[in-house]
């Protein structure tokens, strides 16, 4: 064994030994050894695999299921652009390609010395300061060529990321209107307080006369959901709060967790107290790896003041503590089901379900699922009672909602609106001129056209998980649409056989009509496999990966009639661009290596 | 067995306490088409080929759980359709070459398209580059026929206590991984009394040294129809 292996074996045994070689714990085993090792090995696949008695073949099935590990060498820099829609808005597909031409690689390669890669990823949650980027996980926003040169410069030297400028990794929070969320004070410890005075009965009271829905897009009832688990069978509970944010669009959940941690972790802790939980967990998207020390700085202080531990808050027996885990690029993660799965060290396949996490969750045991944001509201609400909240927002939809404001507008940020602002309110305060849509909720939510400007924000009409991405009268919606169905594709777990074909079918035919050759037929195909992903699908993401083509279809035809130049079908194959591969390899570009003169 | 009852395509089904509805259905001898479904194994619900519609929506019926009173549509036009279409996908997202396949006659994704009317894949192939694995001395793994059912996984896990087989991968790029540092079916404990030797529903895990020993025409599906040979009952190859 050489040196170098050794040291590896060294320190895979050691991240090994600190999980203490638990088997649920294999993705974030997985994950420190691509941090420290730059890549798992097939002999640090053996390791882990002796070590926790799992057979490598387990091992080997989580670890392609998430981009960001890696079971071939990927570089010492593994540099992945951001590609949301935003980000392109941005700039972003230019600067990959100014990054690959003075590194001299191919996007998706390795450079021929093993020292960088470049590549995208989907949505890195930086849409208000894009392009975003990722460098060996770590997140850099509000990229431009000079901050690309200089990185480059990094790279060939060969700094290690440490070394690098810490302005590079500055990521701004960029809050631009606050509501009873953000203004009030978090006192650590204080709606804790406030809930051990009224008791967990009597709290969970509070948090359904709260009528608080669930801030992650499906908004269940909060009170609803701590209830049933409070009253299910079980022998432990468990708390989780959903801090995967894969919504394309949506950055809400960063900044609380940036700068509001304090209110997430005591709604948590809240919530473990009225249904009984000793252990939770924080699932953290790996795009925002930059969080987690100050993260579990924050924990760490709470166990000092005592409102983490043993005997919280003085309150005898009562034992609550949280861990972080990080995810590792998957987005259905994010789907509560998955996100359990992922938390046991497994894929991130959605189960069936029924039976839901409220009875079956973590290790099969009694679990809430809430978002971040919620969790934040019901310390607000633990603190300042449930009617109180209830008279912010709507009948339906109590409270507020923060929106991550993105696209083409003078000051994209976070903007905390009282559920029933109309989506014009939220245009002009945000300075958006020649609006020409807006995407509300991410690739999964609706686009709107400016005669639908007037709507709410709100259960009642638009529902969102907080994305709202504003596209001016420059932009191409068929192109949107595109960017969004690539996502689905990419994103799509591969379990059920209507996602995992249908987006790459999907995904296919807009690549059809990108590349000229559309015919209303192809319209026809789009909504037969939207009945197929709508109604068969396993999970969310199946459900929705037709909604942006269907959205822009309807409320934005020219942008796709431009595309139907055939009447008749034509087929998707393109004899021209088959042969472009053998163009490649030998070389040629010339009239004579092509079949039609204007390719 | 209790005395619960729903209804499926206007037939009373009973069914026991814990039961789906396709279990429920095959037991009282009805066919709904299917491939990731075994009888003897684990309910999985990822090939959707059994979706039936439950008071209105559509639910995988290996994987829901049967319910007093419920009513299921099965063999409906427009819940075929839709089974046809699931089929489609699984047809061109490999590279299912019937004619000239071991399998032909016996295979379930064949004999489901036939049972389905399926004329034609409708949707541009993949034409995926996948390698063959003939290190195994008596059995050729064929990549390109298999349809990611993972009913050779559960197999292999559940019955044979073993692992062999995995799925790996995500979205179009899941593929079957087997359990070995080389990854080839030769180097991994697999063998050929394995319970994972005999549900692969396609031609994916084949027996060596066997082909064509029935020939095609007098083969299980060439006999009788999917709906006659696979509506519950011992299992038949
Ligand atoms: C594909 C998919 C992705 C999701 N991603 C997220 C996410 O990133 N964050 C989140 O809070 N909820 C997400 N959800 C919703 C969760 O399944 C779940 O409803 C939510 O975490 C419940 O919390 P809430 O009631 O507080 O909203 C997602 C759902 C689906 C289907
Ligand atoms: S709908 Fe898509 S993401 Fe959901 S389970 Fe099916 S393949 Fe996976
Ligand atoms: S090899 Fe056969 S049994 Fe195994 S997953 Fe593929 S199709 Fe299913």
């Amino acid at each position: 064994m050489s040196t170098a292996t050794g040291m590896q074996a060294a320190r895979v045994n050691e991240i090994v030994a600190r999980y203490q070689a638990k088997p649920a714990s294999l993705l974030q085993i997985l994950r420190e050894v691509q941090e420290c090792c730059d890549w798992i090995s097939p002999e640090s696949v053996g390791i882990v695999s002796r070590a926790l008695q799992l057979p490598r073949l387990k091992i080997e099935a989580v670890a392609t299921f998430y981009s960001f590990l890696y079971l071939q060498p990927r570089g010492r820099y593994r540099v992945l652009f951001s590609d949301n829609i935003t980000d392109h808005m941005a700039g972003s597909r230019e600067l990959l390609e100014q990054m690959c031409k003075r590194l001299w690689i191919e996007k998706g390669k390795v450079s021929e010395d093993g020292l960088v890669s470049v590549d995208t990823t989907s949505c890195t949650g930086m849409c208000d300061q894009g392009p975003g980027m990722l460098v060996n996980n770590i997140a850099l926003a509000g990229l431009s060529a000079e901050r690309v040169d200089a990185i480059c410069d990094l790279i060939t030297d060969q700094v290690p990321i440490a070394a690098w400028p810490s302005a590079f990794f500055a990521v701004e929070d960029n809050i631009r209107r606050r509501d009873i969320l953000l203004k009030a004070e978090a006192v650590p410890g204080a709606a804790l307080q406030a809930a051990f005075a009224r008791g967990a009965e009597a709290t969970l009271r509070e948090i359904l006369q709260s009528k608080l829905r669930g801030r992650g897009g499906a908004g269940f009832s909060a009170g609803t959901k701590w209830e049933s688990c409070r009253n299910a069978q079980g022998d432990t509970r468990y708390v989780v709060c959903n801090a995967d944010e894969g919504e394309p669009g949506t950055f809400k959940d960063r900044v609380l967790l940036h700068s509001h941690a304090d209110a997430v972790i005591e709604g948590m802790t809240v919530c473990a107290y009225v249904i009984g939980a000793r252990r939770g967990f924080l699932y953290l998207r790996g795009e925002y790896r930059y969080l987690l020390d100050a993260l579990l700085a924050v924990l760490a202080r709470r166990r000092g003041q005592r409102l983490l531990g043993e005997d919280i808050a003085g309150r005898e027996g009562f034992d609550f503590d949280i861990e972080i885990h990080l995810g590792a690029g998957a987005y259905v993660c994010g789907e509560e089901s998955a996100l359990i799965e992922s938390l046991e060290g497994k894929r991130g396949t959605p189960r069936n379900r029924p039976p839901y996490p409220v009875t079956h969750g973590y290790l099969d045991q009694p679990t809430v699922v809430n978002n971040v944001e919620t969790f934040a509201a019901c310390r607000l609400i633990a603190e300042r009672g449930g009617e109180w909240y209830a008279r912010h927002g709507t009948p339906e939809s109590s409270g507020t909602k923060l929106l991550s404001v993105s696209g083409d507008c003078g000051r994209p940020g976070i903007y905390e609106f009282p559920f029933g602002v109309t989506v014009r309110e939220v245009l002009n305060e945000c300075g958006a001129r020649n609006t020409q849509a807006v995407q509300i909720s991410g690739p999964s939510g609706i686009c709107l056209a400016p005669d639908e400007f007037s709507r709410r924000i709100a259960f009642e009409d638009i529902p969102t998980a907080g994305a709202f991405m504003i596209f001016d009268r420059r932009r191409d919606m068929f192109e949107v649409a595109r960017n969004f169905v690539d996502f689905f594709k990419h994103e799509s777990c591969g379990f059920c056989t209507p996602c995992r074909v249908g987006t790459s079918l999907l995904s296919n035919l807009m690549a059809k009509l990108h590349g000229g050759r559309g015919s209303p037929y192809d319209f026809a195909e789009i909504e037969k496999l939207n009945i197929y992903l709508q109604t068969l699908s396993h999970c969310g993401l199946g459900h929705s990966a037709c909604n942006p083509v269907l959205h822009t279809i309807a409320k934005f035809r020219p942008a796709y009639a431009s595309r139907l130049v055939h009447h008749e079908f034509v087929p998707a194959f393109d004899l021209d661009r088959a042969l472009s591969t053998a163009r490649q390899m030998t070389g040629r570009d010339d009239s004579g290596a092509h079949l039609k003169e204007d390719t | 067995m209790s005395d619960s009852c729903f209804s499926l395509d206007g037939a009373s089904i009973a069914f026991a306490a814990g039961q789906t509805i396709l279990q429920a259905a095959m037991d009282a001898g009805h066919y709904i088409p299917h491939l990731c479904f075994h009888p003897e194994l684990k309910p999985h619900g990822s090939c959707k080929v059994c979706s039936v519609r439950v008071d209105g929506n559509m639910m995988a019926s290996c994987t829901t759980p049967a319910r007093q009173g419920m009513k299921v549509e099965s063999a409906t036009t427009e819940v075929d359709d839709q089974r046809r279409a699931v089929v489609q996908m699984l047809f061109v997202e490999g590279n299912h070459f019937c004619p000239s396949c071991e399998q032909s006659g016996r295979c379930k994704l064949q004999a489901t398209a036939y049972e389905l009317q399926m004329t034609s894949p409708h949707f541009d192939h993949f034409f995926p580059d996948r390698a063959v694995d003939a290190s195994h001395p008596d059995f050729l793994l064929d990549f390109n026929r298999c349809i990611l059912c993972s009913l050779c996984v559960r197999a292999s896990r559940d019955v044979d206590q073993k692992a062999v087989f995995g799925l790996a991968g995500r979205g179009i790029g899941t593929r079957l991984i087997v359990n070995s540092e080389s990854g080839r079916l030769g180097d991994s404990d697999f063998a050929a009394t394995d319970k994972a030797a005999q549900v692969c529903p396609v031609g994916a895990i084949l027996r060596k040294r066997q082909g064509f020993n029935v020939p095609i025409g007098q083969r299980t599906y060439d006999v009788a129809p999917i709906r006659e040979s696979d509506r519950g009952g011992p299992e038949k190859r």
